[in-house]
């Protein structure tokens, strides 16, 4: 390991991070990702001359709130030069490596040779007008300017972008028939597009195109943290807002050095196992609803919404909103409240197993689960997917289990694991991990640690006290749909100068690409729901 | 079979007695504040230093909160010594205009009126919503799925969210509307068929939520057309956002 080490939610001072030469950098991360290690973050920030992340553009804070985001094509790094960071998590070693290079204006990809880094180095590019040379599938992802003068496609300055207006991929030939869908689809969800080129019912590839949803939230965490950051990590997925609020607040209290009381990190991991509840089963839910199956596809509707209540029963939002902040939780438990959760909490859980185990008696589910979308293992791991779309692949990959942080230094979860990377696996193990974490919760509610729910001091809001500067800082927690990652690079006046998002859909769509190779179309809404990944939190 | 029989009646009926019965929401749920403007104190500004969207209209005997722009998080309310401002839990919340999203000091907070006209006629017992997301993180379109569960169960009242804007009377916008889906929506809206209504979900739907300002978004449908219903929150009680629609085709019962 030659790169500075951070444990998960620890920091290190920019300066002893090592600036390797393009060449050693490329060679780290290479032969890291092909020892075992994962690239969680991979990421450019704007280079100021002394060395120091640049100060943002635009969005200047305001009383009561921004007033506007940075022009596009304007704000983030100005003219500077660009620094690339790689964060590789080591899951033996319980701990993180970081690792940085200043490219230049185009730089030699990793992707050929390290797959992981393949959505990473189109992000780079259009972001920051950099260049990965050698890279087998440069385009867009959000089709936005990029933040400095330049594009990495030549694109005139002038020209308009659309969104997924780009050269597809198309397989030619007799009887080659291509289906797009999108960005508007047929249920109530999130936009995106896709496109199939298919042979008959057969789909011999799927590229996914996304970006309609661009809100432009890393821009707007630069100069942070201010009134409105805790909201925006809310918002950045909104079914996963315990899990991106818990990430921030870990950034933040590591940085600062504010501990988190006993009593909070035990609530936050409540809430966070209620979260995955609510979608697993949600999940669950619709898997059923995909294939016909109308009995677990009901039942299991109404028990989300009683997950989901349980949360409002904490903190009085469905979705966790206003629970997690740095230095603990906005909302404690009182003994009636504790009582209530808890006899709350068993009728619901009976009745879950009573509408998943449906499905696994009924030969019709099995039969359309079984074998359908399946992601071999080994694609998995060259892929860098994350959470349980890769534990159905046998990747026996988990923050919670790896790099535990909070109340899961106290209080284990097992890692789920199937092998066979079919719908089927990708169902099952959301019911292992529905069984596990109803465990965990039934032990965290039987033994709430006593004490406060917030640490001493003004820390609560994350605006208020000054973070200390030239510090990166890295957060990983496990969502429901996996690996989450924050990343900081705090300037020389102690606010963000470069804030990182990486979500797990961010690593998996390409999994879901991947999964309907050969697939019948008419799989296609199966396969996806198998995987059911963010618009939101991959446009940011 | 047996089991499916089996888990059919441990289920038991689910769907609540609401709007004819009463149903218990959480004590912590932030749902409409109510201000008292003369408990302000002078030159004190605290409310609008700590709102995260500018939803703080004025302060003093003016006191003011636009639950159009309002995430409902309650930092005025910890904020505010002298309890000028208390999140109450009141869902009903879903207004008819723009403006009468502001809240002020003292009673009177005008809810949405039902349809009148050739409109109210027609979608009194049926109008089918076409929802899109344009930007929404996925909480208000959840909030809006779950009322097709067997717990809400939307259509009961006639209402119910179709595939394509072609069957549709009504158009649900969620999100903050990012250019790169303005002209989606645009299109969407267009393939609409007159008479067709207008709602508005969520805070970022109606004035950009936590996104309000940034130059990728629109600060909410209004760039698209103007919204014939904005329902508040971030994101809104799915009750609050059932509430909105009964109230706007007229099927909200007497009284409530």
């Amino acid at each position: 390991m030659i790169g500075a080490r951070v444990i998960n939610g620890g920091t290190v001072p920019v300066r002893d991070i090592p600036v390797l030469g393009m060449e050693a950098f490329r060679a780290a991360v290479i032969e890291a990702v092909r020892d075992g290690a994962g690239l969680a973050a991979y990421f450019g920030y704007p280079l100021a001359p002394d060395g120091a992340v640049a100060p943002p553009g635009g969005g200047a804070a305001v009383a009561g709130g921004r007033t506007g985001g940075a022009p596009a094509g304007s704000a983030g790094g100005g003219t500077h030069p660009v620094r690339l960071v790689a964060v590789l998590t080591w899951p033996m070693a319980g701990g993180c490596e970081v690792v940085a290079t200043d490219p230049g204006e185009s730089f030699p990809a990793l992707t050929p040779d390290c797959p992981p880094a393949h959505w990473f180095e189109r992000e780079i590019a259009e972001q920051w007008a950099l260049r990965p040379e050698g890279h087998p599938w440069l385009k867009p992802i959000r089709y936005h300017r990029a933040w400095r003068p330049g594009d990495a496609w030549g694109r005139p300055p002038g020209t308009e972008i659309l969104p997924c207006v780009t050269d597809f991929f198309r397989v030619e030939g007799d009887e080659i028939h291509e289906v797009a869908v999108g960005p508007v689809h047929a249920g109530v969800i999130e936009p995106g597009h896709f496109r199939f080129q298919c042979h008959g019912e057969q789909v011999f590839h799927l590229e996914i195109a996304l970006g309609y949803q661009h809100r432009g939230v890393e821009r707007a965490l630069a100069g942070g943290p201010d009134p409105r950051t805790p909201h925006l990590m809310e918002t950045l997925a909104g079914d996963t807002t315990i899990g991106h609020s818990l990430a921030y607040a870990h950034l933040v209290e590591g940085m600062t050095g504010v501990k988190a009381p006993a009593r909070a990190l035990a609530i936050r991991a409540l809430a966070l196992e209620l979260e995955r509840l609510a979608n697993h089963v949600g999940d669950l839910g619709a898997l059923a609803n995909d294939v016909g199956f109308l009995p677990t596809a009901s039942y299991c509707g109404r028990l989300r919404g009683d997950f989901l209540n349980l949360s409002a029963l904490v903190c009085g939002s469905r979705f966790g909103r206003g629970l997690v902040r740095p230095g603990g939780v906005r909302f404690d438990l009182d003994p009636a409240r504790l009582e209530s959760l808890k006899n709350r909490f068993e009728p619901v859980a009976r009745d879950v197993e009573s509408a998943v185990t449906l499905l696994w008696r009924s030969s019709s589910v099995l039969a359309r689960f079984e074998e359908t979308g399946r992601v071999p293992r080994e694609t998995a791991l060259a892929l860098g997917l994350v959470g349980p779309a890769a534990r159905a692949s046998g990747v026996e990959r988990d923050v919670r289990m790896d790099f535990p942080t909070g109340f899961y230094r106290f209080l284990q979860v097992p890692v789920a694991l199937l092998p066979s990377g079919d719908v089927f696996a990708r169902a099952f193990v959301r019911w292992l991990e529905i069984q596990r974490s109803e465990a965990f919760i039934r032990q965290v509610l039987a033994g709430l640690p006593e004490g406060p729910c917030q640490a001493d001091g003004p820390v609560v809001a994350g605006s208020e006290v000054p973070l200390p500067p030239h510090l990166l800082g890295v957060s990983l927690v496990e969502g429901w749909r996996g690996e989450i990652c924050h990343v900081a690079v705090t300037d020389g006046a102690g606010r963000f100068g470069w804030y990182k998002v990486v979500d797990p859909s961010f690593h998996n769509w390409m999994g879901l690409a991947m999964a309907l190779r050969d697939q019948p179309i008419s799989d296609f809404p199966l396969c996806n729901k198998s995987f059911n990944l963010s618009y939101c939190g991959h446009d940011l | 079979m047996l089991q499916v029989l089996l888990s059919r009646w441990q289920q038991g009926y689910r769907t609540m007695a609401w709007p004819e019965g009463d149903v218990v929401l959480p004590d912590r749920l932030r749902g409409r504040p109510v201000l008292r403007p003369e408990a302000c104190r002078d030159g004190c500004d605290r409310c609008r230093q700590v709102c995260p969207t500018g939803a703080i209209l004025g302060l003093g005997p003016t006191l003011a909160i636009d639950l159009g722009r309002c995430l409902f998080c309650g930092e005025c309310e910890r904020a505010c010594a002298p309890g000028a401002i208390r999140f109450t839990n009141e869902h009903r919340l879903a207004t008819g205009r723009r403006e009468d999203l502001i809240v002020r000091g003292g009673p009177g907070y005008k809810l949405a009126e039902p349809l009148t006209g050739e409109v109210g006629a027609l979608f009194a017992r049926s109008c089918k919503i076409r929802q899109v997301s344009a930007g929404g993180c996925n909480a208000c379109e959840a909030d809006i799925n779950v009322l097709g569960t067997l717990a809400f169960d939307m259509g009961r009242f006639g209402l119910q969210v179709v595939a394509s804007p072609r069957h549709a009377d009504a158009v649900a916008v969620t999100g903050p509307v990012p250019h790169q889906m303005k002209l989606a929506l645009a299109k969407t809206v267009a393939a609409t068929p007159t008479p067709r209504v207008i709602i508005a979900v969520g805070a970022c739907a109606i004035a950009g939520g936590p996104f309000a300002g940034h130059a990728e978004v629109n600060d909410g449908a209004a760039c698209v057309a103007p919204a014939d219903l904005s329902i508040p929150g971030c994101p809104p009680h799915p009750l609050t956002i059932l509430d909105g629609l009964l109230r706007l085709i007229g099927r909200m019962p007497a009284g409530r």
